[in-house]
């Protein structure tokens, strides 16, 4: 095995983040996890946190399989845990950064419990939700996030269900930064990872991803073009709007744009605050400085 | 101020205090917790300790997360443990399945209390040994151990955590209500002559190897070093089915080739995981075989039953799993009658049915929990059987 890549295939841009031995991905075309994943490369790249610093996690789920594809140490978990397993590792390791990438059913569903905890314990961590509005890996079943009305295997006449505004459950369980971008705002979504990854707090971003192959051909969407053009022609930009008011409509439009960047104690720093009298040499707060802080060597 | 991580000298501690003090000298720096009868004072203590010894304790939202979080911790490079009781280790199982397919070295302490359900959540109860064993889904082998006292809380739970380092897989305390509560003397030795073991490192650092470092690459021993995150070695660790790279392998051969290796690095190894004690022994027509507090219990009517002239002998198991077969096979042979005393309506009695294959009577003195099986009840089992046998 080798990590050259085959053939005349030519290097990729990303060749350096990637596990080019592990190339085909399983994605479709026309997801959107492999745009994401692109701007998640991107961004940890522009972040320039030392990569030996840097784990990505990941549950189970089409969005699950980017910790395999990723040249870092990655750690691909059980369905919904992704979460938990972060928090170990990075009160293990405090001045590491850890990323959790997880699908909507992943993250909102069987892992909703840990979200919001996380979020309340403002665990220093970058949470990144490609949503594309159902359990595609399993075929297309309906999830927290699927429209109301929408159509999948498990809603074959219509969901009956409301789904969740992530954005707003994130920002009212206290995440210091809470953003919501399509796959097609690959460069704002590239930035807001960067400053997710700075920021010393919980911080989210959603993305909207189509899902073609799954979710699209129910819903009248069945090209990944026309997804993306409907991207395009609904989403609007609102900055700094409390998220309850971040719609996700697809009647109306989708609103997008960087909701909440705030400053609050992270977990660590109120565990070394309040065990002060106690605590050893561990953890070492200074060693969570952003990386511009940050003594090099 | 920081504290120290082994308080050596005399103390008198309950079985879950004991328990935590095991752990910090075995050099545990990481907790993921939640609150449950019989176990919390487990939590307590390690809450209290652990930010002494540089630690961290993190209180989880359920028991899924504290089991998915000790994980974590584990590859973040810091020994890891929790603690829990029956309906919590039920939550547990599928991401123990995790730690044991990615062998991953933690310590679970089951603090068991009488169920099934919500049961008897003061009470004592040995009920969970086969979910120990076969909780979680898919085929593969778990090491166990069954404390006795407050002392081998502490004791074993050193050896839980040496046990999970130098195999690299989840070892679970399987101790029970009267043991976690009762107080007793615990005596803890000097910081040099506590065993500590350390998980297997990659030689050579991560550019040395080409084009990288295989995480799962087992040496002879069957056990493949461990690269932690943060190391350089980029490894990836998944719950799929892997092969020696950590890459997802959808087809039997790499099942295979993967399980075989993690059930046989405990299979071939059980001389070196197993252990029991033989009490009075010699000369035995009959053998009481118990764990945990009903080696207490089994251990009185021995001395009653010999002090009658009866020829009757313990062997008190120390680890449960993996079950010391061979042993049991041979001794089938040279006794008349088994007989094992334990809080639940036969679990792993039937290991020992199993074993004795025919060879001798097998006996079950079982009681379904919320109270230990008294020395008088043990004593007359073990005269029926003998005048049975």
């Amino acid at each position: 095995m080798s990590v050259k890549t085959k053939g005349n295939v030519p290097s990729h841009p990303q060749d350096e983040l990637l596990r080019t031995d592990r190339i085909p991905h399983i994605w479709c075309s026309g997801c959107g996890i492999g745009t994401v994943f692109s701007s998640l490369m991107s961004g940890i790249k522009k972040s320039e946190v030392p990569l030996n610093e840097v784990a990505v996690v990941s549950g189970i789920g089409c969005t699950g399989r980017m910790a395999g594809y990723i040249r870092l140490d990655s750690f691909h978990t059980t369905h919904g845990r992704a979460i938990p397993f972060a928090t170990g590792l990075k009160l293990a390791r405090p001045d590491s950064k850890v990323i959790v990438a997880s699908g909507d059913g992943d993250l909102l569903a069987i892992g909703g419990n840990h979200f919001i905890h996380a979020a309340r314990r403002n665990l220093d961590l970058t949470v990144i939700c490609v949503n594309n509005f159902n359990y595609g890996m399993t075929g297309g079943q309906m999830a927290p996030s699927t429209p109301f009305g929408a159509k999948t295997t498990t809603s074959a006449m219509g969901n009956p269900e409301e789904p969740f505004n992530f954005c707003q459950l994130a920002a009212a369980c206290g995440a210091t930064y809470v953003a919501r971008w399509t796959s097609l705002h690959l460069r704002r979504l590239t930035d807001s990872i960067r400053e997710a990854m700075d920021k010393r707090g919980f911080s989210f971003i959603e993305v909207l991803a189509p899902c073609p192959t799954s979710f699209g051909r129910r819903n009248k969407m069945r090209k990944a073009l026309d997804i993306a053009r409907f991207y395009h022609e609904k989403s609007v930009i609102k900055n700094d709007i409390d998220p309850s008011g971040a719609d996700l409509d697809f009647g109306k439009n989708i609103v997008c744009g960087r909701f909440v960047d705030s400053l609050r104690p992270t977990f660590l720093d109120n565990y070394g605050a309040i065990n002060r009298k106690e605590i050893g040499d561990w953890p070492n707060l200074d060693n969570q400085k952003k990386p511009s802080e940050r003594k090099t060597g | 101020m920081a504290g120290k991580a082994v308080l050596t000298g005399v103390h008198f501690l309950n079985g879950d205090y004991a328990c935590s003090e095991g752990a910090l000298a075995a050099g545990c720096l990481f907790f993921g917790g939640y609150p449950i009868t019989p176990a919390t004072e487990v939590a307590e203590r390690m809450a209290r300790r652990l930010p002494q010894v540089g630690g961290v304790y993190i209180q989880m939202e359920d028991e899924i997360a504290s089991m998915a979080s000790i994980l974590g911790a584990s590859w973040g490079g810091k020994k890891s443990m929790t603690s829990t009781s029956g309906p919590g280790f039920s939550l547990m199982m599928e991401n123990i399945g995790l730690g044991l397919c990615t062998e991953t070295p933690c310590v679970v302490c089951n603090v068991q209390r009488a169920g099934p359900s919500t049961g008897l959540p003061t009470l004592v109860g040995q009920g969970d040994m086969m979910q120990a064993r076969w909780g979680s889904h898919g085929p593969y082998e778990t090491i166990a151990v069954a404390p006795s006292s407050p002392q081998e809380m502490f004791d074993f739970t050193v050896w839980a955590f040496n046990l999970s380092e130098k195999y690299r897989t989840p070892v679970m305390i399987m101790a029970d209500e009267v043991v976690g509560h009762m107080t007793e003397k615990v005596v803890i030795p000097p910081e040099d002559e506590i065993e500590i073991v350390n998980r297997k490192k990659p030689e050579h650092p991560p550019e040395k190897y080409e084009p990288y470092f295989y995480p799962y690459k087992a040496g002879p021993d069957g056990i493949a070093p461990m690269a932690n995150f943060g190391e350089g070695y980029n490894v990836h660790i998944t719950g799929l089915t892997h092969d020696e790279r950590g890459y997802p392998g959808m087809d039997p051969v790499t099942q295979v080739h993967m399980v075989e290796r993690i059930v046989n690095k405990i299979r071939n190894n059980v001389d070196d995981i197993i252990d029991y004690d033989l009490f009075m022994m010699d000369g035995a027509e009959a053998a009481v075989v118990a764990y945990g507090i009903s080696a207490r219990s089994a251990k009185r009517a021995v001395k009653d039953l010999r002090a009658e002239g009866k020829k009757v002998g313990l062997i008190k198991l120390n680890s449960v799993w993996p079950f010391p077969e061979s042993f049991f096979r041979g001794l089938a042979k040279d006794v008349k009658a088994m007989v094992m005393p334990e809080i639940n309506l036969g679990q792993m009695v039937l290991e020992l049915e199993r074993c004795a294959a025919g060879n001798c009577l097998v006996k079950l003195v079982g009681h379904a929990g919320g109270a230990i099986i008294s020395p008088k009840t043990i004593k007359l089992a073990v005269e029926r059987a003998l005048k049975e046998a």
